[in-house]
């Protein structure tokens, strides 16, 4: 189904949730929702499904609208963070819940199957409050796959399980959205989380829609500065840096190598992803100095915060890499990974594709 | 495009009923009220409207002024006895196994009990021929009258309520009690905290909501007592424990003096109502301040 | 600071026959004095009751809880002169910031000079001077969590500290604060730290040692590079990296691995039988055809996970993951093949790392 949200607001009193938007979810696909707490995604969601009413705007399924029409005759079904399951009922009646309330025919063959298909089998004759918290997690997916409505939405619903446990439903989520063609909405403040999920992102920010487009292009082409803020794990590094005399000088005076297409303005930003920062020298880095402040081992890769003369940075280093507080170190970078925003924050530069070969192995 | 209406515009329809049985029931008596309360009732059929009149007589009237500070020590007496000792009664209360619902029941007897019949029973308690206290009291040699001697009416008054309404306000204060977690009480125990320190630090601050709650219920109750006071002395001796309510009685029924009593019972419901505002406000605050730490 | 030495069980039952009766299986450990240590395993594997039976708020129900030689099993949290940080701020909400931090010490009757003295010294390095006299009641979860650290610091011969998923209710941008915060503190105060968690980030970042536990049992313990490149669980494969340890069922015959229908030549000697091949994401290359030591796969998904790709390949009935650097052109469908047989390539029998 073809859902389509036009010049949508809401305000609550004095409070603007969400300024004037219109997105269009691709059909059948996966829409990220991507923003901090309170950057609007659970009040976008709440109009998708139709239990709140935009302050302006309209919503279409398919065509047509439905701005005020209730949830109740609308086809949507809604997993929350908090594993909602009705707590007085087993398992298997939770599940076979939105069947009954349509009169199929068939609800213990489709039961067993959805709880199959999400491995709580053992579980369909015990009631929620018998069950962890992942597996009450699943009652309430299956209970939503069940309703086969034709808009999924899903607000943040592994936030609060442990996070091997939300690495594994992550991915059985991913597959069972790739299996069936539903719209599905997933709303989350990880954007690890928004990449592994893939479809198409939507970069929320303070009750604004920043961009929306294919997950891995609005990763590696921010529109704004502040999309990249908000869609970069961990952060990107921002330095100012100044346009003199046709070249980029950064404000311990070195110059870069960087070619710019539109000069629009003096003062820049330049964005450098921690990935691209190294120990290592090779052809054409530029050296940044400072001292290690603190570094985070995270198993696969050691994150190592840095302060420098330009401000705080954070490089991402695979493997485990021991360094002592305080101690110096040496940071290089190829120029030609870096992003540019100009005074208004728009991107005038990003990297493309084939800056990445030659970097392979360890750093 | 026209927007469909929302559905809950039916939601007022549906409380219509009820919008008219307390119309009828809280509205027009008051209404009434008001409209006693400036005229002069001299018989059914005789009025006279007399405006601010009888507002201005209350003002200056004697016996009402002391009935007032009567009922306001009268209360303030008991939110300084019900309070600490429910508060008491709260910790002893055990907090698990069997025990825990077998006390709770007990505790809550003397709250299921009619009032009238609560000052039916003091009123014999306090007999001294037949009542297990009087005689009690008598044979210990104290010359205990509450009919006769004013500081004993008073005194027994007071008892009862406090043997009345302790228990709500200990069950009040165990519900606050409950929902402290155990890391509080493993957190001062690690501090080295005696036990008066977990009380003072740890129960009271968190029990200030509930606590609120039960001053709230009590000063509005005690200041509006009418029942046990009235079936246990009758307001006597004299008018030693004639309360607010109790005067205005007197006066609107025993003298049918309908248009000052009116006057008087609309001042009594202001009183009360500016009374239960200033608690209410002060609540509300001190609320807000508990939630600001837990919602950064 | 002290030195925690532990022997013990801790059952649910008073005569457990079964692994499932216990809710920590038999162990032996031992925190050295001034050492940070993080116990980290999934929810309901016994790492709280650990820390619940080490701060002496639950006694075990077999076994010896030593502090410095000294037995101190029965002995309560007060007597130990642990601190213990709770999963969510506990302050006395009535006190200041200056009191709360002080009430450790009035209850000890030091002198009030004393007593300020240090509070200034801790409220020093929780950059909270700011604060001391404001209401603990209306701060931050943040500051009110440095402040439930700040009373156990400030007794000086506190013995250990312990953490019970401190960061739990806080900001993810504050966290690395924080995070930074407790790291400078062992830097500077050298105390026995323990740290509860189920976030490895967490674990790894602030512990120079890490007890990995799952269902009741220490499965490893060992610093952050031993966890990743020996585990020697096959839990710590799995629970450690993001994502965890590759593990295929293989056969050992004659100085070969069988792995389904596949031959690969092993770099030095196994026992003969079935072993289980563990080999992290990061660790799994692209190779040559047939060349040694790699295996055919079909790839089944690539994302662009911003700073490397994610590669899952089917290989007979087992799914390959791997790691690999952005850049490279590969498609859903297109057969490779993978290198699993390097320097960093772990084999298991019956769940154990075999040398």
């Amino acid at each position: 189904m073809q859902l389509a949200l036009e010049g949508i607001s809401k305000t609550a009193g004095p409070e603007t949730w969400l300024y004037n938007m219109s997105l269009a979810p691709a059909a059948g696909a996966v829409t990220v929702l991507l923003g901090a707490t309170q950057s609007g995604k659970t009040s976008l969601m709440r109009i998708m499904a139709g239990l709140d009413v935009p302050q302006s705007g309209h919503v279409l399924v398919d065509g047509h609208d439905v701005t005020g029409m209730p949830v109740r005759q609308r086809n949507v079904a809604m997993v929350y963070q908090q594993f909602i399951n009705y707590p007085s009922l087993k398992v298997r009646d939770n599940i076979a819940s939105p069947l009954k309330l349509r009169g199929e025919t068939g609800i213990e063959a489709r039961v067993q199957q959805l709880a199959q298909k999400l491995h709580i089998e053992p579980f369909l004759d015990r009631y929620p409050a018998e069950l962890s918290g992942g597996q009450q997690q699943r009652v309430a997916l299956a209970r939503a796959l069940a309703k086969n409505a034709p808009l999924m939405l899903l607000d943040e619903p592994l936030v609060n399980l442990d996070y091997k446990l939300r690495e594994e439903l992550r991915e059985e989520l991913s597959n069972l959205f790739a299996s069936q063609d539903s719209t599905v909405i997933y709303a989350t403040t990880e954007p690890g989380e928004a990449l592994l999920m893939g479809g198409y992102t939507a970069v929320l920010d303070a009750g604004e829609l920043l961009q929306y487009g294919p997950t891995a292009e609005v990763f590696h082409y921010p529109d704004t500065l502040r999309v990249a803020r908000a869609f970069s794990d961990p952060p990107m590094n921002l330095v100012q840096a100044h346009w003199r005399d046709g070249a980029v000088a950064l404000a311990d005076t070195q110059t870069l190598p960087v070619s710019l297409p539109l000069q629009t303005s003096a003062d820049l930003t330049l964005g450098l992803r921690a990935a691209d920062l190294h120990t290592r020298c090779d052809a054409a880095d530029v050296a940044l100095k400072g001292v290690v402040e603190l570094a985070e081992i995270s198993g696969s890769d050691t994150f190592v915060h840095v302060t420098t003369p330009m401000g705080g940075l954070v490089a991402q280093l695979t493997g485990v890499h021991y360094f002592d507080l305080g101690s110096p170190i040496t940071l290089y970078f190829d120029p030609r990974r870096l992003y540019v925003f100009g005074a208004d924050g728009v991107r005038l530069l990003a990297p493309s594709k084939d800056t990445l070969e030659g970097r392979h192995g360890a750093h | 495009m026209t927007a469909l209406k929302p559905v809950n515009q039916k939601a007022w329809f549906l409380i219509l009923p009820v919008f008219l049985c307390v119309a009828f029931s809280a509205i027009l008596p008051l209404m009434t009220v008001v409209n006693y309360s400036v005229q002069d009732i001299i018989s059914p059929e005789r009025r006279v409207f007399v405006g601010t009149e009888w507002f201005t007589a209350i003002m200056r009237d004697e016996e009402l002024h002391q009935a007032l500070l009567r009922q306001i020590g009268y209360s303030l007496a008991v939110l300084l006895v019900e309070l600490p000792l429910g508060v008491m009664l709260a910790l002893a209360m055990p907090s698990q196994g069997w025990r825990t619902s077998a006390v709770l029941v007990i505790v809550s007897l003397s709250l299921l009990i009619p009032w009238n019949v609560v000052g039916t029973i003091w009123q014999i308690f306090g007999r001294t021929d037949i009542g297990l206290m009087g005689a009690a009291l008598q044979d210990l040699g104290v010359d205990y009258s509450y009919t006769g001697n004013a500081a004993h009416a008073w005194l027994t008054v007071l008892l009862m309520d406090v043997w009345h309404w302790t228990p709500l306000v200990a069950l009040l204060g165990y519900a606050g009690l409950r929902s402290i977690p155990d890391a509080y009480y493993q957190a001062a125990a690690i501090d080295g905290a005696s036990k008066f320190d977990v009380f003072r630090y740890v129960q009271l601050p968190k029990m200030r909501g509930v606590l609120m709650i039960a001053v709230l219920l009590r000063f509005m109750d005690s200041f509006m007592i009418y029942t046990e006071p009235f079936v246990l002395t009758g307001g006597g001796p004299g008018n030693a424990t004639t309360f607010l309510s109790q005067y205005l009685t007197q006066k609107a029924v025993g003298q049918f003096d309908l248009g000052p009593a009116a006057a008087f019972s609309l001042i009594y419901f202001l009183i009360i109502l500016l009374l239960c505002f200033i608690l209410y406000n002060w609540m509300q605050r001190v609320g807000t301040q508990d939630k600001e730490g837990i919602h950064e | 600071m002290a030195r925690i030495e532990l022997d013990l069980a801790h059952a649910y039952r008073p005569n457990p026959t079964h692994d499932s009766d216990y809710a920590l299986l038999p162990l032996k450990m031992c925190f050295e004095d001034g050492g940070a240590y993080a116990l980290l395993g999934p929810s309901g594997c016994g790492k709280t009751t650990l820390l619940n039976i080490m701060s002496g708020l639950l006694a075990p129900s077999q076994g010896k809880v030593m502090f410095d030689g000294k037995d101190v099993t029965r002995a309560t949290p007060q007597q130990r002169n642990i601190a213990q940080v709770f999963q969510f701020p506990v302050v006395y909400d009535t006190m200041t910031v200056a009191e709360n931090l002080a009430f450790p010490l009035r209850n000890r009757h030091l002198p009030a000079a004393q007593i300020a003295k240090r509070v200034g010294e801790i409220a020093e390095m929780l950059d909270m001077s700011g604060q001391l006299n404001q209401r603990a009641a209306g701060l931050a979860a943040d500051a009110k969590q440095k402040i439930s650290l700040g009373r156990g610091l400030v007794r000086p011969d506190v013995s250990a500290v312990l953490f019970d998923e401190p960061l739990t209710v806080i900001d993810p941008h504050l966290k690395w604060q924080l995070r930074r915060k407790l790291k400078q503190i062992h830097h500077e105060l050298k105390l026995t730290l323990i740290y509860v968690t189920h976030d490895q980030v967490e674990a790894l970042t602030f512990a120079q040692r890490v007890v990995v536990m799952t269902r009741g049992r220490a499965v490893q313990v060992g610093t952050a590079a031993d966890l990743f490149d020996h585990p020697g669980h096959t839990f710590v494969g799995h629970f450690i990296g993001s994502p965890g340890m590759n593990f295929i069922p293989a056969q050992v015959q004659s100085g070969q691995l069988q792995l389904a229908g596949c031959l690969l030549p092993l770099t030095h000697g196994l026992p003969d039988g079935a072993v289980t091949l563990g080999l992290r994401p990061e660790y799994v290359t692209l190779a040559q055809a047939n060349a040694g030591g790699a295996v055919p796969a079909r790839i089944r998904l690539v994302q662009d996970v911003g700073t490397h790709t994610l590669v899952s390949a089917q290989f007979a009935d087992h799914v390959i993951k791997a790691r690999l650097p952005l850049g490279l052109a590969l498609v859903s469908e297109q057969e490779v093949w993978l290198q699993l047989i390097n320097d960093h390539t772990c084999f298991y029998r019956d769940e154990v790392l075999l040398p």
